[in-house]
């Protein structure tokens, strides 16, 4: 902070377009002088500290088509503007995305996820947030928008360091897209934070699927909150063609905390996120298999 | 800079304001509408002190900004007790003196707004589930204990009650 | 007594709950100005030039002010208390030549509005030379005040007894070293002003969101050249004070003067980011400590060294360390004992007490070295601890070290510490605790019990005042230089008044924390608002009825035996048709004759001086859990037992000592303040500064006890801080035992799950 103290925000032009090609237009014209303002919960902080000083504020709050929701067999798709709270609330959620509904509750506080966007989290991708985690174990696609281009990128493609990610000035996420799990899918979710509703000291979330014989058919172990970015992690791999056996699920865990790029910061030591991440880990594949195990 | 005209119902009454877009929703309460029940604890998103409900759903005034409330329905602390002079207090109210679940009043009417619209939800909670609902909201006189028997209390007064506040 | 004892609803309630309490940032008047402070980057820095040229072009913006604008108004602060090995240095209303910490105030911005201040802020052109800082307590750091190159600000040797023979006389000796990290009081509301000048009147009067607006006129008064009677200050609805509060600020300097130089009304209120680094913190020490004791488990010497960062600047002098070395043999007898320490300055914000006020720490020590006794010697924590504390047969018992006013020894005047610990015990089932417990870890679960006691001091002088008033209509209104933060004196005080007038706690209003409603007044800190401010209470409104009672003999030409009180009437007991009221008499004695033979006025004004310090009592005990994998903390069971003499309202001391034990769980696993190597705070927000939350702060069970104090005609001690004294040494104490013999041992505070995973037993 450097004795630098402000909580209200350097002025701002403001527009809230009532659709997408509207804010796209307005990005397009204010380039890398405009933020689009979702749910608030990190921008606004952060512009009344002044930490963000955005000249153009585009409102996405009344784009209705972005906030829409819509589940069919092909999977989930999430509108970026769907608020937290419906993750923890809406029943195709819980049905489509079981990792999310688990995970949405320990997203800050309530007051965060009433106005708080799955859209916005993303875009933000905080290393130690839950929903950029989520993602890349769900393998969702982002869907994104510029006035002149539409293109999809896959979740571990879009992050792509300590706050940053590959959306461009001019662009939009619209709707992530989780796909449909295949049969015998389970989910798991682990974090540690200092206090609840907190930023992870670290984290884990696993989708794991089995075939009919039990072995492991397919998984995806993400390890957040150590390091810039969620990270997905190779020695999961390996599991692939097992039967997941607690020791060897248990390994897993020990090479993903080698795997990650920890360090050491106010609320914990690079070693403490290892030895934490070893222990989440192991615990997500854990209940992802039961889960599997007990999946249709 | 360009001015906004928005329309807005607190409290059940309809307001009207020209804001500039970066006056946040709390000073547009509290300053140009004289609602200072809504108080500012940390102005970064951390503490509750400044929750009010919009459209139903508790929320920080200190993250919103007032043109954003154009069309809403808010409601502050001012407003929970029915309105005329010798009106009922909410249950909440109620309970929250009962117990002594107030010692300073700063943090208490952010903890009323997030109650009321947490106990609308959840009619029976355990008091684990107060607690975790509560966790966003920092109050440093009461350690809390009596706050969550008020909340008790008060989920088992609306339920009797069969009301809808 | 009718009313004392009284779980007595509040009164302030109503207006809190409904969103019509009046904070300091809910004052608007016509006309106000909003000021922005420029606060210093750097730790440490010669201060070259202000300019404020392009901030005072930008609109809204009515001044820009720096030290070369103040004047007298700026010459430092007083320092209170004076001592004499304190080589003290205050702070002026804004830094001059030079800023000693990251946050020192620099200059001041006073536009129409507090977006534009904030903008008009960003255009203050300052130009800083930076300068290493002193960022450690060791010797050889950079200079914080030239003329003390060696950063002591103090240094104090207190003894009893010969400790170098006792240690050398000792069956067993032990050594410890502990430490103890920064922490704030964190009120929900920040700090505040606003300040009037009406030039007609030539009066200044000033809201403040402070503990001590007495001492805030005074400071007004010296600084800005203003007699007593042209500065009124009132502390309206406090948001809170924990001892953020207590001192008097730069700013509370700074926005009268500017209010006076620019005959507007002028507002500041502090943000929290601000808050993080300008309100006073404390509680940063470093302990050696050297014991001795017997295989009984009876401690024979004890021996503490230890340096205390006091940051920037002495506001509040070397009163935090004297409260450390004072206190640390806590509720025990100990034959000899030393405690020394050095206050070493730092370039950090200035310390200055918090709730607790040195005193976390000397419990701290004193039950980590008991814990340590129960282990070598293989003996109960709880067992040692009873074979060391002072008995009620001891008291009074004098600890043989002076208190930290220097007014005289610790002198623990009454209680009966042996009770109050068995009391806890029992409430906690400890034998049945410790059983399950072992269990627990016999089943691979780290699962504890920890037990602290503790003495508080409370109850301190100078003294505090009471005016009570009968007015011509019949009200009654109790003035007092008590202050409230929340701990319910409009509602406490009203209880005792009412007692003492045979009248209801409705029918007194009390009136706390307003210059111009009694002359004289010390504040709310120190645990002394009820002991203090309660007594004096009583005093003027026994005066009161004493008088009235006179009154009303002569008004009904009859005995004042005969005189039967209903609420607010006096009547003949024999006839009692023939009655006078309370305004009656007001107004009788408001045109008091010589015939009349009494002073004009039902009213009278109090001073209550305490003769020494009241001392409360308690013992903690906690059960804990801490997950093998994260090593994170969890409470289980918390009791509490807790002796602070005649309550005047139970609910609301339970409400204070609740506060405090969150407060105190805070500071325990949570909360810490961190420099970096420049000497910039690193837990600049509450992103980072983390306060326990209701997910955090367990149920507690509390019982009382009350043994009077003999101090005070109503037997009262105080309670303020008493939640918040043994919670990291209970902790502890569970921690240590929840982690059994192979793991580490708890030295240090706050422990948070990163420090606390170095100490956990290797697995298996």
């Amino acid at each position: 902070m450097r004795g630098r103290s402000s909580v209200r925000p350097a002025p701002f032009e403001y527009f809230a377009p009532r659709t997408v090609d509207e804010a796209l237009d307005l990005l397009a014209r204010h380039g890398s002088e405009a933020k689009p303002l979702a749910g608030g919960q990190s921008l606004v902080p952060m512009m009344n500290m002044r930490l963000a000083r955005p000249a153009v504020v585009v409102d996405l709050n009344r784009v209705a088509a972005l906030s829409v929701m819509r589940a069919d067999a092909g999977g989930l798709r999430l509108g970026a503007l769907v608020r937290q709270q419906a993750l923890e609330r809406d029943a195709r959620v819980a049905a489509g995305a079981p990792l999310l509904a688990e995970a949405a509750p320990l997203i800050g506080h309530l007051q965060t996820r009433t106005r708080g966007t799955v859209g916005g989290s993303l875009v933000h991708a905080d290393p130690a947030a839950e929903l950029p985690a989520c993602m890349i174990a769900l393998d969702a696609g982002f869907h994104l928008r510029s006035a002149r281009v539409s293109r999809t990128c896959r979740a571990e493609e879009f992050f792509q360091g300590l706050l940053a990610t590959a959306l461009g000035p001019d662009e939009l996420l619209v709707e992530v897209e989780v796909p449909a799990a295949a049969p015998r899918t389970g989910h798991g979710f682990a974090e540690v934070a200092r206090r609840h509703g907190d930023f992870a000291l670290v984290g884990a979330g696993a989708v794991l699927s089995l075939d009919e014989a039990g072995r492991c058919r397919q998984v995806r172990l993400v390890i957040f909150g150590a390091g810039d970015v969620a990270h997905l992690v190779r020695a999961a791999a390996a599991l692939v063609g097992e039967p997941p056996a607690p020791g060897r699920l248990a390994e897993v865990g020990r090479a993903a905390a080698a795997e990650i790029d920890a360090c050491d910061d106010l609320h914990a030591t690079a070693a403490y996120r290892r030895h934490v991440a070893a222990g989440l880990a192991a615990q997500a594949l854990i209940r992802a298999r039961a889960r599997a195990e007990a999946a249709p | 800079m360009t001015l906004h005209a928005i329309s807005l119902t607190v409290n059940g009454t309809e307001r009207q304001a020209r804001v500039m877009p970066r006056l946040l929703l709390a000073d547009l309460l509290r300053e140009d509408f004289g609602l200072t029940g809504t108080h500012l604890g940390c102005e970064h998103g951390a503490c509750g002190a400044c929750t009010v409900l919009i459209d139903g759903e508790p929320a920080r005034s200190c993250l919103l900004f007032a043109v954003q409330a154009d069309g809403c329905r808010v409601e502050t602390v001012e407003g929970l007790a029915g309105s005329g002079p010798d009106s009922a207090l909410h249950p909440l109210q109620e309970a929250f003196r009962a117990r002594h679940a107030l010692q300073c009043g700063f943090c208490t009417p952010g903890m009323l707004m997030t109650l009321a619209a947490y106990l609308r939800e959840n009619p029976s909670p355990a008091e684990a589930d107060i607690r975790v609902a509560l966790s966003g909201n920092l109050c440093r006189c009461t350690g809390y204990q009596n706050i969550v028997l008020a909340a008790l209390d008060a989920a088992a007064a609306l339920r009797g009650a069969g009301a809808s506040r | 007594m009718k009313f004392v004892g009284d779980r007595h609803l509040r009164k302030e309630d109503p207006r809190l709950l409904t969103g019509r309490g009046r904070y300091v940032g809910d004052i608007a008047l016509p006309g106000m100005l909003h000021a922005a402070l420029l606060r210093s980057p750097h730790a440490h820095a010669r201060i070259r030039v202000v300019d404020g040229a392009r901030a005072r072009e930008h609109p809204g913006v009515v001044d820009v002010v720096s030290f070369a604008d103040l004047g007298g108004a700026g010459r430092p602060l007083p320092i209170v208390p004076p001592h004499p090995e304190l080589r003290g240095r205050n702070f002026c209303a804004l830094a001059g030549d030079r800023t000693r910490f990251v946050g020192e105030a620099v200059a001041v911005v006073v536009a129409d509005s507090r977006y534009a201040a904030e903008d008009a802020r960003e255009l203050i052109d300052v130009d800083y030379e930076p300068l290493p800082s002193a960022q450690t307590l060791a010797a050889g750091a950079a200079a914080v005040h030239q003329e003390l190159p060696d950063n002591l600000a103090g240094r104090v040797t207190l003894s009893s007894g010969d400790v170098e023979a006792a240690l050398a006389a000792s069956p067993r000796v032990a050594r410890l070293q502990l430490r103890i990290g920064r922490g704030g009081g964190q009120p929900m509301e920040t700090r505040g002003l606003v300040a009037d000048w009406n030039a007609a009147l030539g009066q200044l009067t000033v809201w403040a969101s402070s503990q001590v607006p007495h001492q805030i006129r005074q400071f007004i008064g010296e600084l800005l050249d203003l007699t007593p009677h042209q500065v009124r200050v009132i502390a309206p609805d406090v948001g809170g004070g924990f001892g953020a509060k207590l001192i008097v600020y730069p700013e509370d300097v700074l926005i009268p003067f500017l209010a006076r130089r620019l005959a507007r009304p002028v507002r500041w209120l502090e943000d929290r980011l601000e808050h993080m680094l300008a309100a006073t913190q404390e509680r940063e020490q470093e302990h050696e400590v050297t014991i001795g004791f017997d295989d009984g488990g009876r401690l024979l010497a004890f021996r503490d060294r230890f340096v205390h960062d006091t940051g920037a600047y002495t506001p509040r002098g070397l009163v935090v360390p004297l409260l450390t070395a004072s206190m640390l043999t806590g509720p025990y007898r100990i034959p000899a004992v030393e405690s020394s320490f050095e206050s070493r300055y730092t370039h950090r914000v200035p310390v200055t007490p918090y709730r607790g006020a040195g005193q976390p720490q000397a419990v701290f020590v004193i039950e980590r070295v008991l814990d340590l006794v129960a282990r070598e010697t293989g003996r109960d924590p709880a067992a040692v601890r009873l074979a060391n504390l002072v008995c009620p047969e001891d008291m009074p018992w004098d600890v043989g070290l002076s208190n930290y006013r220097g007014s005289g020894n610790v002198v623990l005047d009454s209680g009966d510490l042996p009770s109050v610990l068995r009391r806890a015990l029992e409430s906690a089932g400890y034998e049945a605790l410790r059983a399950e417990a072992a269990a627990a870890r016999a089943r691979g679960r780290l699962v504890g019990v920890g037990v602290a006691c503790y003495v508080e001091l409370t109850g301190v002088g100078p003294f505090e005042s009471a005016r009570v008033r009968v007015d011509a209509a019949g009200r009654i209104a109790v003035f007092t230089g008590a202050t409230t933060q929340g701990q319910g004196i409009e509602t406490t005080f009203a209880q005792v008044a009412a007692d003492e007038l045979g009248v209801t706690p409705a029918d007194v209003s009390v009136i706390a924390g307003d210059t111009a409603g009694i002359e004289h007044g010390v504040g709310s800190f120190a645990s002394r608002a009820a002991v203090v401010g309660g007594t004096a209470v009583a005093l003027a409104a026994g005066d009161v009825r004493t008088k009235a009672l006179m009154l009303a003999a002569q008004a009904l030409g009859v005995a004042e035996t005969e005189i039967q009180q209903t609420g607010l009437t006096f009547a003949d007991g024999r006839r009692p048709e023939k009655r006078v009221s309370f305004a009656e008499l007001a107004r009788q004695a408001g045109a008091a004759t010589a015939a009349l033979g009494v002073d004009p006025g039902l009213e009278s004004t109090r001073f209550f001086q305490p003769t020494d310090i009241a001392y409360s009592s308690g013992a903690h005990v906690a059960l804990v859990e801490v997950d093998p994998l994260s090593a994170r903390v969890r409470i289980l069971g918390y009791w509490i037992s807790h002796d602070s003499g005649r309550l005047i309202n139970p609910m609301v001391v339970e409400g204070q000592i609740q506060g405090g034990v969150a407060l105190g769980i805070g500071s325990a696993l949570l909360e810490e303040i961190v420099y970096d190597e420049a000497g910039q705070p690193l837990a600049g927000s509450y992103m980072d500064y983390l306060l326990p939350t209701a997910d955090d702060v367990p149920a507690m069970v509390i019982e009382h006890l009350e043994t009077l104090s003999p101090l005070n005609p109503l037997g009262i001690k105080g309670v303020g801080e008493s939640g918040a004294l043994p919670v990291p040494a209970v902790l502890a104490s569970a921690i240590d035992d929840a982690l059994g013999p192979d793991g580490g041992r708890v030295t240090r505070m706050p422990l948070g799950p990163a420090r606390l995973l170095d100490l956990l037993p290797p697995p298996g």
